[in-house]
């Protein structure tokens, strides 16, 4: 099964199996991971689902839009080059996905 | 023969309603300490799910019903959270003053479902949210006029799709044009019928409407404005009792195989009247969600509130519709359960999306007296910021997320994004932002 490994601004990790499918926000919103709030449930509207991504797992992923981009910029915690909203990252076979949620999300 | 009643455990706090709002809440309370035994209890015969998907993405077969469920049933577990699907609550019955030391109601009582079940709790919630208007009009009982507010409406809609070729969408509200953007994208032939002068009269200013009308227009979809219709027109033969179009007043008849009412919500304040509780379009509560028995709380669509956006007049009152609203009500509401005091501030905002149209509103326009229009055409960007006597309070955002996200944190920080600069659609919002304190001195 595919895990996702999610770590607060603290540090602490929470390790979760994940459908393949969902996104990487819908997996943590549903386990009630915190540091994730997902406002717009996945429609790319609110930027609360910002996470970064391990630095040697971001070429791993999908390309993101520009309209993410662009959302990016309104982040509450500043966006840096590992930066992307969760709710537009799909869960694939096999992955094996390090993220961690910034400080705040709104 | 009448059934037993049954008579639960008593819980620590009742939650009426299981939706964005009454959700929120369960999973705010546990964040903040509360330790005592919740129960989350609704009407509908789903697990908790998010609604905003119901005329979009899961409409056109985008998501299915598993995306739109907030927590899985391990979340509520383990989290002692009771979950009771399919009960309704009729009638509440708070517990007599005196339990207190000092003889006041502690805002305890017991809730009785439908079905006789009683529901014993120490505290209550009302989350119970708005249905859908309904329409008084000739032939509205036919078989194929529909509404959507909750999950079952979206899939009575969705079985229905099959035979319909042609849909009359009545309002061109939020949820009317959103569902008129769907069903036009799945190949039927749409019109809308608008009453008033413009499209989302009642949350977007004129600039917005004519956008929203020359896209929607240009898409293909029929919109009427002004539309004055007489009746629904019932089919014949095969097609008798169910809906075959809709007759306006000067006698044409616009052929609709469904006809999909939208004309907005109204609050479900039947419990609080019962209870006695201060109603006004909304049970009316205070700064911290409390209603006006001074115990129970009231949160979401169905809370008539203190305007929370900083610097709105005092004693300007607003019933919010959006999940942003129910989210952020929620909080202060747990908040007030736990003993803190925290006033309801924040930043409405809202989204909707409407075929390639991507809209996103940052704070309320209300009393505003001058708008900026940003247009760039070649992109497909366009925003409309609102200003009350020179101070940005508000902006609508089509495809343009880096205007919403400046204007929303400038709201935020309490900044202000001066008129005659923002008129500018090369110029970035978020390199305009000015601290109001400085624009005073310089003034
Ligand atoms: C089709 C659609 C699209 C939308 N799109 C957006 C959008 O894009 N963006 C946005 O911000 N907002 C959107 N909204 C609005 C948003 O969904 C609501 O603001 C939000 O759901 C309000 O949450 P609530 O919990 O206050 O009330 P509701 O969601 O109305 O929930 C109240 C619940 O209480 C239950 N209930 C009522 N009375 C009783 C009783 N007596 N006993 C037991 N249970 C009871 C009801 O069955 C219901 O489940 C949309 C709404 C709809 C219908
Ligand atoms: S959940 Fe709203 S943008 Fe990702």
């Amino acid at each position: 099964m595919p895990t996702i490994h999610y770590t607060d601004a603290a540090g602490s990790t929470i390790d979760i199996n994940a459908n393949v499918g969902d996104s990487v926000m819908e997996t943590a919103v549903r386990n009630g991971v915190p540091g994730i709030v997902a406002e717009c449930g996945g429609s790319l509207s609110c930027a609360t689902c910002h996470v970064f991504v391990r630095e040697d797992e971001v070429d791993q992923l999908p390309e993101m839009s520009e309209m993410e981009d662009e959302m990016l910029y309104g982040t509450t915690e500043d966006r840096r080059d590992n930066s992307r909203l969760s709710c537009q990252i799909k869960v694939t076979e096999g992955m094996d996905l390090h993220v961690t949620t910034p400080e705040t999300q709104v | 023969m009448s059934t037993p009643t049954t008579e639960r455990a008593e819980t620590g706090l009742l939650i009426i309603g299981a939706s964005q709002a009454g959700v929120q809440l369960a999973v705010s309370l546990r964040g903040t300490g509360f330790d005592e035994h919740i129960t989350l209890l609704g009407e509908e015969d789903h697990r908790p799910y998010q609604r905003p998907a119901l005329s979009k993405e899961f409409l056109q077969d985008k998501v299915d019903k598993e995306n739109l469920i907030f927590r899985s049933q391990e979340y509520w577990d383990e989290h002692d959270i009771e979950l009771v699907k399919g009960a309704r609550i009729e009638r509440i019955e708070k517990n007599a003053p005196g339990g207190d030391a000092d003889g006041s109601p502690d805002g305890s009582g017991v809730a009785i479902a439908t079905d006789g079940t009683r529901y014993p709790f120490r505290r209550l919630a009302l989350a119970v949210g708005a249905r859908a208007r309904r329409l008084q009009i000739e032939g509205a009982e036919l078989d194929g006029v529909v509404y959507l507010r909750s999950a079952d409406d979206a899939l009575d809609l969705k079985a229905r799709l099959g035979d319909v070729q042609d849909a009359v969408v009545v309002g061109g509200g939020f949820i009317g044009l959103e569902a008129a953007c769907s069903l036009h994208g799945m190949g039927k032939n749409v019109a809308v019928m608008e009453y008033g002068p413009r499209l989302v009269g009642r949350a977007v200013g004129e600039d917005t409407s004519e956008y929203f009308l020359q896209a929607h227009r240009g898409r293909g979809i029929d919109i009427r404005l002004g539309a004055r219709m007489k009746r629904f027109v019932e089919g014949t033969g095969e097609r008798a009792g169910k809906v075959a179009g809709v007759e306006l007043e000067d006698g044409t008849v616009v052929d609709a195989q469904l006809v999909l009412v939208g004309i907005g919500v109204v609050p479900n304040t039947e419990l609080a009247e019962q209870m006695g509780l201060a109603v006004d379009n909304g049970i009316v509560v205070d700064r911290h969600a409390v209603a006006s028995d001074g115990t129970t709380v009231a949160v979401g669509d169905v809370a008539n509130m203190p305007n929370p956006l900083p610097g709105a007049p005092e004693g300007e009152r607003i019933r919010l519709e959006s999940v942003n609203n129910a989210i952020e009500h929620a909080k202060i509401a747990a908040y007030s359960l736990t003993g803190r005091q925290e006033e309801y501030a924040g930043i409405p905002w809202f989204w909707s999306n409407q075929a390639d149209l991507k809209l996103q509103i940052a704070g309320l326009t209300l009393g505003y007296d001058s708008t900026v229009v940003r247009r760039d055409d070649a992109k497909g960007k366009f925003s409309v910021l609102y200003y009350r006597e020179g101070q940005v309070i508000a902006a609508d955002c089509v495809n343009a997320p880096l205007d919403f996200m400046a204007v929303r944190n400038a709201l935020g920080k309490g900044q202000n994004i001066p008129a005659e600069a923002a008129a500018d659609p090369a110029a970035p919002l978020k390199s305009l932002v000015v601290d109001r304190h400085v624009q005073e001195v310089s003034a």
